[in-house]
């Protein structure tokens, strides 16, 4: 098929996506909205301790209230299943859905209470008596490196889970060859993806049947296997139903523990039973979060800015246990040198556990924080040679000419033309004149700056990762499929494999089959049968569906196609290469059949069809990952195969007085080869980028010196709204992949992996003049600091990485080799102090003064070495939020935000007067919840 | 405890306690799953209905506080069964959605700013939907199918060209 966008009927047009219609009309069918009968409702009791044993848990008193009907505890639970799945080799780091014997971080889940309501089980929470005996802690990746730190998992001996350097190249040759060098640290906050629904499952035990119904908010590969394995049962007893809509995911969706709770309770009481996460079960203790990385580059570079080699050191939090989390230190080896030829790399990759929440999958696994690192380090390059920042970057990327390239760590880049599409962009915004405006804006008192950042998107997900950083793993494959059922009346059903979190695969799909079969895509159903009827899918990760359920779709349309064919072959009597198929019919000569008669053969004609051919219409297509199929040699691997390019210019402004940073203007240049479904890529694109604006401005998963999760609530955990996230232009540009069916590439992840680097590049340009510069997303900006910098430091020389010791990370430092370093202005220091961005104060915050009191007041309680725990830590928010708004009434339910604009002001201010007051209250609440003061509430 | 609620525009009752949010009660009492649960404090706005055509959190209002109200859910915004109301259908149009879980409260908050206006700049539209997060979309095309809508609200409402036919069109010069 040829990628040639003209050629395409559907493929590349601008059609409705076709999910769409029922979530706007509120009919989509998520897990909330599963009606079962009987279905009995979860609660947590979450650990409000950093590390701590258990010493005693009473149950008693919750299960004598009415309405619960079983409260569960780690051991029981533990005794019944085995731990959760290890990515890496790591046996005795083992996970349970409940805390067994000690808790590991402050939200662990330490006892599920099942109730009639969840408001019972809520309230039954709160009878539990839980006795700790608090333990020593450990939270940053630093400390936990240290060999005296005090053990995650004493088991396990250390906190290092993974620590693993590859030498890709001649790298000691070119740093000693290179005439420049330079050194830097990045740090990646802890953020995450943070969807709207949280995680929510619900299972059925059907004990005649020997059968375990699932139904999940769900996006996580090989996820039957995985309840089966840890329930100890035959895994065609497990039965998913994949035809639940997902309120989002974007990587983080995992949900095994949250399975295995539930799936064991409903066998165990013989009765439906779900869990739908609260906002603080799901931030503190759910799938959550995401890296925490800190980064160490050197760059060994010539005068003319070419780069030659480079050394990064990836230190990853992964929290208190393995999980996947530290792959996401391996999935970036397969984008490592990203658009650039550097030839050689060498790449110290660490994984480390501490006593903060588990780290799970996020968009673009890992490869966010690693372009940062590397579009820092071009940035760097550019300042130090005193280059143009494009400049660096044009004789740095590969050419359009050197594709399919070879990288050092082992994998080819299927295509692309960067030079392209950043000339395209550049006209686009005609860049002279953007810089004019910047010196504009500096003129008139603001700090302004332009961002560029350029970055890969390796699509088409592989899982080359696994047998690379753990031995004992093979996997070769990560296969996706598609059937097609063609039925006696002549309809076409296709069917997926897996639940989707917004991604469009319906569309895709029928799409594609629609293309290949030149029939309307509106016509084709596409259903998802449940896990047993399902053909192997690895679920949408990794950029990989347009490429992977597309390719598996246009596969089997091309079976279908070339039975058809070969039917109308048949009763022409001519050879099956003399008859064609074409727009449902075949042909040959001026013969033709329709397509109602060639199904009529198929489904009913035997006697009429080609010996050998089995009768019925339907085709099924396995689709191995382009590229993929062999096992690593001498720490090289082919990664994903194909590689999407972004290229993102920012213009931004900073009120000094302020501190606000102000986005004037966002283009974004993207090339994802040949686009199936222009909305969809478009959707993508422009959600990608706001949920970068927040990993580089906004979010952070921030806890405090005690251990406790400071950011669990939407009121300190800010997700980008309307106000922030400016209007975006996006340049297109189309360089097919020639490893795929259209010349598709991925692009789920797009916007989210450059926009960090980019907006980070951008504020950094801004504080140029004042020397300093930032190097920790999410960037904190002092509004009082901004105008006088101060402090002032010796300067500091531009030092290699030691990459074997950690050294402490700043929010802002002078930067490195800059002339002028050696200002600093304080900032909001890191993991400590106030956590409100001052930046970006829109509607959704509290007021900082109200916080900072509120936070005074809380102080947590003498500790005597054992507390008792009667309130669960941390209680219930939700239900809180409740209780207070029961103050309001009438008019003041309105939500102030939402208050009709053209109200009386005053009201409005009052109304968000009080709302703030309630906030400052409510984490005034939370926070001493958290460290056990409130007890018996 | 007794609620009576008028709920798009059909008169039901049903016995609550007094702490049920009016969330939990369209959901699990009415069966109305279109109003979502995102945060259950008071910040996303997935939970959003028109309580007498103003954009409310029913995650902050409790249903026996709605007694007398006239609510409105996005069940109640579709004309008919498998028809779309304008901006639903703008809303497709543009692709204003990917996962659906924050779109019924957005379709909602745009409503309610369509019936005070139909010449909304961007900003009026950014205001208007800054109190519902949407995580998948990044706004744009939210945005976008707002500002569809209220054109062919105007349109809707405004004579159509055939109608001005008798008087000739001038050209500016
Ligand atoms: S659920 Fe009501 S505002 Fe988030
Ligand atoms: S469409 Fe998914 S949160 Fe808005």
């Amino acid at each position: 098929m040829s990628a040639d966008p003209a050629a395409f009927r559907f493929v590349s047009t601008n059609r409705r996506v076709r999910e769409d219609r029922r979530f706007v009309a509120g009919q989509g069918h998520f897990v909330a909205d599963v009606a079962l009968e009987g279905l009995l409702h979860v609660a947590i009791l979450p650990s409000q301790h950093p590390a701590a044993r258990i010493v005693s848990i009473d149950v008693s008193a919750a299960l004598a209230m009415p309405g619960v009907h079983y409260v569960l505890t780690g051991d029981e639970l533990a005794a019944a299943t085995d731990p959760l799945m290890n990515g890496l080799d790591t046996p005795n780091v083992r996970r349970h859905p409940l805390a067994v014997g000690q808790t590991r971080y402050a939200g662990e889940w330490v006892v599920a209470v099942v109730a009639e309501s969840r408001a019972l089980a809520e309230d039954a929470t709160e009878k539990v008596r839980v006795i700790y005996e608090p333990l020593p802690f450990v939270m940053t990746a630093a400390e936990a490196l240290k060999p005296d730190s005090p053990p995650v998992h004493p088991a396990h001996g250390s906190n290092v889970l993974l620590d693993r350097t590859f030498v890709w190249g001649e790298v000691e040759k070119h740093f000693a060859a290179s005439p420049r060098k330079l050194s830097f640290r990045v740090t990646w906050g802890r953020s995450s993806t943070v969807p709207i629904e949280t995680f929510g499952v619900a299972a059925s035990w059907d004990p005649w049947r020997d059968m375990l119904d699932v139904w999940a908010s769900i996006q996580m590969p090989k996820y039957p296997d995985q309840i089966a394995r840890a329930l100890r049962i035959p895994a065609n007893n497990v039965r998913v139903h994949q035809d639940v809509d997902v309120g989002g995911s974007y990587g983080v969706k995992r949900g095994i523990k949250q399975t295995v709770l539930v799936a064991h309770l409903a066998r165990r009481l013989g009765r439906p039973v779900r869990l739908i996460e609260d906002r603080l079960e799901n931030m503190r203790g759910g799938d959550a979060h995401g890296p925490e990385r800190i980064f160490d580059v050197d760059v060994a570079f010539n005068d003319d800015g070419i780069v030659r080699s480079m050394k990064i050191r990836a230190l990853d939090n992964a929290g208190a246990y393995a999980g996947r989390a530290p792959f996401q230190l391996g999935k970036p080896i397969g984008a490592i040198v990203g658009p650039y030829q550097i030839e050689s790399v060498q790449y110290r990759a660490q994984s480390v556990t501490s006593n903060k929440a588990v780290q799970e999958a996020v968009r673009g696994f890992g490869q966010a924080p690693t372009n940062y690192a590397i579009e820092t380090a071009i940035d760097k390059v550019a300042a130090a040679t005193g280059l143009a920042r494009i400049e660096v970057r044009r004789r740095n990327f590969i050419r359009k000419d050197q594709f399919p390239y070879l990288i050092p760590s082992g994998s080819t880049y299927d295509s692309g033309d960067y030079h392209t599409v950043v000339d395209k962009v550049f006209a686009h915004i005609d860049f002279a004149s953007m810089e004019k405006e910047r010196d504009r804006l500096r003129a008139s008192g603001l700090l302004a700056g332009i961002g560029i950042a350029a970055c890969l998107e390796p699509s088409g997900a592989n899982s080359s990762f696994e047998p690379l950083l753990n031995e004992k793993n093979t996997t070769t494959t990560w296969m996706d499929s598609c059937r097609i059922v063609v039925d006696a009346l002549g309809f076409v059903t296709v069917t997926i494999h897996n639940t989707s979190s917004g991604q469009g695969h319906e569309t895709l799909v029928s799409t594609v089959v629609g293309e290949v079969l030149q029939i309307d895509p509106d016509l084709i159903r596409v259903i998802r049968p449940d896990s047993l009827a399902c053909l192997p899918s690895n679920s949408p990760v990794g950029s990989r569906m347009a490429i992977m359920l597309g390719g598996a779709a246009f596969h089997a349309a091309q079976k279908l196609k070339t039975k058809l064919t070969r039917i109308g072959a048949h009763q022409f009597g001519v050879a099956d290469d003399k008859a064609a198929y074409a727009n449902g019919s075949v042909a040959s000569n001026d013969k033709q059949l329709a397509w109602i008669d060639l199904v009529t053969i198929a489904h009913r004609q035997y006697h009429m069809l080609p010996e050998g051919m089995e009768p019925g219409l339907e085709s099924t297509h396995v689709m191995q990952v382009p590229t993929g199929g062999t096992l690593p040699k001498d720490g090289r691997v082919q990664m994903y195969p194909c590689h999407s390019f972004e290229f993102h210019v920012v213009l931004m402004a900073i009120d000094p007085a302020l501190g606000k940073p102000e986005i004037r203007r966002y283009v974004i240049g993207h090339d994802c080869g040949t686009v199936i479904n222009p909305h969809i890529v478009k959707g993508m694109t422009l959600g990608g980028l706001a949920h970068g604006l927040g990993a580089a401005l906004l979010e952070e998963f921030v806890y405090d010196d005690e251990g406790h999760l400071m950011t669990q609530s939407f009121m300190d955990y800010l997700l980008p709204s309307a106000h922030e996230v400016p209007e975006v232009e996006i340049v297109h540009h189309c360089t097919p992949s020639p490893f795929t069916v259209f010349g598709q590439k991925g692009s789920g992840e797009s916007g989210y992996l450059g926009a960090p680097a980019a907006i980070s590049a951008a504020v950094n340009d801004c504080v140029s003049p004042l020397g300093i510069s930032f190097n920790k997303l999410p960037i904190r900006i002092s509004a009082s600091a901004m105008p006088s910098p101060t402090r002032n430091k010796a300067n500091r020389k531009s030092k290699p990485n030691d990459h074997r010791l950690p050294r402490p990370s700043g929010a802002a430092e002078p930067a490195g080799i800059d002339p002028l370093a050696g200002r600093a202005i304080p900032v909001d220091p890191p993991d400590r102090g106030r956590r409100q961005p001052r930046i970006l104060l829109r509607r959704r915050q509290a007021d900082p003064a109200g916080v900072e009191t509120a936070e005074r007041s809380a102080r947590p309680p003498e500790m005597d070495g054992r507390t008792e725990n009667r309130a669960s830590g941390g209680r219930r928010l939700a239900r809180y939020v409740r209780l207070r708004s029961a103050g309001g009434g009438g008019r003041g339910l309105v939500a102030p935000d939402q208050y009709p604009s053209g109200a009386d002001r005053d009201a409005r201010t009052a109304l968000r007067a009080a709302r703030h007051r309630a906030a400052a209250g409510r984490r005034a609440r939370r926070r001493s919840a958290a460290r056990g003061a409130c007890r018996g509430l | 405890m007794k609620v009576d609620l008028r709920i798009n525009g059909i008169n039901r009752s049903a016995e609550v306690e007094p702490r049920k949010t009016l969330l939990d009660v369209l959901r699990e009492n009415f069966l109305l799953n279109g109003t979502h649960a995102g945060c259950e404090h008071g910040v996303c706005g997935a939970c959003t209905v028109l309580v007498d055509g103003e954009p409310v959190r029913s995650c902050l209002m409790f249903a026996v506080q709605a007694d007398g109200y006239e609510i409105t859910t996005i069940e109640g915004l579709a004309p008919a069964p498998g028809e779309l109301s304008v901006i639903q259908d703008a809303f497709c149009e543009t692709h204003g959605l990917q996962c659906g879980y924050c779109t019924p409260g957005m379709i909602l908050a745009a409503h309610a700013l369509l019936q005070n206006t139909l010449t909304p700049t961007r900003e009026d539209i950014a205001e208007a939907i800054s109190g519902n997060i949407c995580r998948c979309t990044g706004y744009g095309q939210i945005i976008e199918a707002v500002q569809f809508a209220a054109d062919r609200l105007r349109v809707a409402n405004t004579p159509r060209p055939a109608a001005l036919a008798e008087k000739p069109i001038v050209e500016a010069k």
